[in-house]
């Protein structure tokens, strides 16, 4: 086994972990927790790929590479925005889940 | 070739990460998560992507993970009736078979990946020379892929623009988050006169040597926001009304930079952002430069979050330096 496929295997399961986390955590911040955790296995599965494109010298495919600096970046700013309209919710409705009129059988979201 | 280093971060790393998943409370998540990210760059260390690990390590773990420990502390008082809104256990297992087939999807794409993974590192070593630099990401990020950049600068001022936004109609304008207090004589306050100056060498640093060596200018405007949020953090100065002008134009100069530049490839060059290839570098600087300030404030405010404060009218547009307690008049 080579360090890419052991990094490789790593990314697909924080991939399955922040899923679930995300689908099964009822709070909102552990939802964003689980999020960002996902997207680091996506990150992850993007630098084997360049790693595995090593040629001309290089370490790895430096355009994989760019592409991941670009996707952390971004992915921060789509956390920010969410812990902000988390907050927001809390102040005004006092609450930071989503109001769930509907039985509890009903599933919470899907 | 598999080093123990590899395994040792993957045992590591794996119940980090369920921690995040896992953990009662959502601070000891957040903790984890951290710690998570910093194990992370190891592994990006390992695949040959300091750049990479860099921009985890800054944005990815710490900056992230500030936000985050923030606005967990101001949730803390939903965590109870949250918890108490747990799926049922059919939908726990449903959602556990989902996760686990799409990683298992993923892990066999992972193992049978073709051998010559397919590259683009022959075209970007074939061009690089004509951008006057030697990193090849930095190449890619600035000259090549040049046009994602730009984009990517304006992402993060559309989330800062959508944060802001969220602030009551009352409070438009104002300083955004809550007014710090610490102990002046504390540790923090200590690192917050102690550590600014490192910081903002290193931050300028990363920036130039990103030219030929690992670093970045991502990378290098994180630790400034850091610099920024640490004073900030401390009490030692005070977050900026978001009306403020000097602000404003610190959040456009870098977009409005790189849009320049790109307009005047289209103008002097061939197609938009193609830099003559005797500016290239220059260029490259310029615009790196110009994006430094507006990303490092756009970080920091983005932790900041929404304006919580409203301004009192009689003290427009006062730099938050020497905004309080300084009463020169």
């Amino acid at each position: 086994m080579s360090p890419t496929t052991v990094f490789g295997l790593w990314g697909a399961a924080a991939v399955g972990l922040g899923l679930y986390g995300m689908i099964v955590n009822p709070q909102p911040l552990r939802r964003i927790l689980a999020f960002d955790l996902l997207g680091s296995g996506v990150f992850l599965l993007l630098g084997v790929v360049a790693r595995r494109g090593a040629a001309a010298g290089f370490g790895g495919d430096p355009v994989g590479q760019a592409l991941t600096i670009t996707g952390v970046v971004v992915a921060f700013a789509a956390t920010a925005l969410a812990a902000a309209l988390w907050l927001r919710l809390f102040e005004a409705a006092g609450s930071a889940t989503l109001p769930d009129d509907a039985p509890p059988s009903a599933s919470t979201d899907a | 070739m598999l080093h123990a280093l590899d395994v040792c971060v993957v045992l590591l790393v794996l119940p980090l990460a369920v921690r995040t998943i896992a953990a009662r409370e959502t601070f000891a998540a957040v903790v984890s998560f951290m710690a998570y990210g910093l194990l992370l760059t190891l592994a990006w260390m390992r695949l040959a992507a300091p750049d990479v690990a860099l921009a985890v390590a800054a944005i990815g773990s710490g900056l992230s993970g500030v936000l985050l420990l923030g606005a967990s502390a101001r949730l803390r008082a939903t965590e109870r009736p949250a918890a108490a809104e747990r799926p049922s256990a059919l939908l726990r297992l449903a959602a556990g078979i989902l996760s686990a087939m799409i990683a298992a999807g993923l892990a066999a794409g992972v193992l049978s990946q073709p051998d010559p993974g397919p590259t683009l590192a022959p075209s970007v070593a074939e061009h690089l020379a004509t951008t006057g630099v030697g990193n090849p990401v930095t190449g890619v990020l600035m000259a090549f892929r040049a046009m994602d950049t730009m984009l990517e600068k304006i992402v993060l001022l559309f989330a800062l623009v959508g944060v802001w936004s969220l602030a009551p109609d009352r409070l438009w304008g104002g300083r955004p988050g809550p007014r710090h207090q610490a102990d002046p004589r504390g540790v923090l306050a200590f690192l917050a006169r102690l550590l600014p100056p490192v910081g903002f060498v290193v931050g300028v640093y990363l920036l130039w040597v990103s030219a030929d060596k690992p670093g970045g200018a991502f990378q290098g405007s994180t630790i400034l926001a850091a610099m920024w949020l640490l004073v900030m953090m401390a009490g030692l100065g005070d977050t900026p009304p978001v009306a403020s002008r000097w602000l404003r134009l610190a959040l456009i100069v870098g977009p409005a930079v790189f849009l320049a530049v790109g307009l005047g490839g289209l103008w002097f060059g061939d197609a938009f952002l193609a830099y003559p290839e005797a500016y290239a570098k220059a260029l490259i600087v310029v615009i790196e430069l110009g994006m430094m300030l507006t990303v490092a404030v756009t970080l920091a405010l983005l932790v900041a979050g929404a304006p919580a404060r409203s301004v009192p009218r009689s003290v427009p547009r006062n730099t938050p330096r020497n905004a309080p307690r300084n009463a020169r008049r």
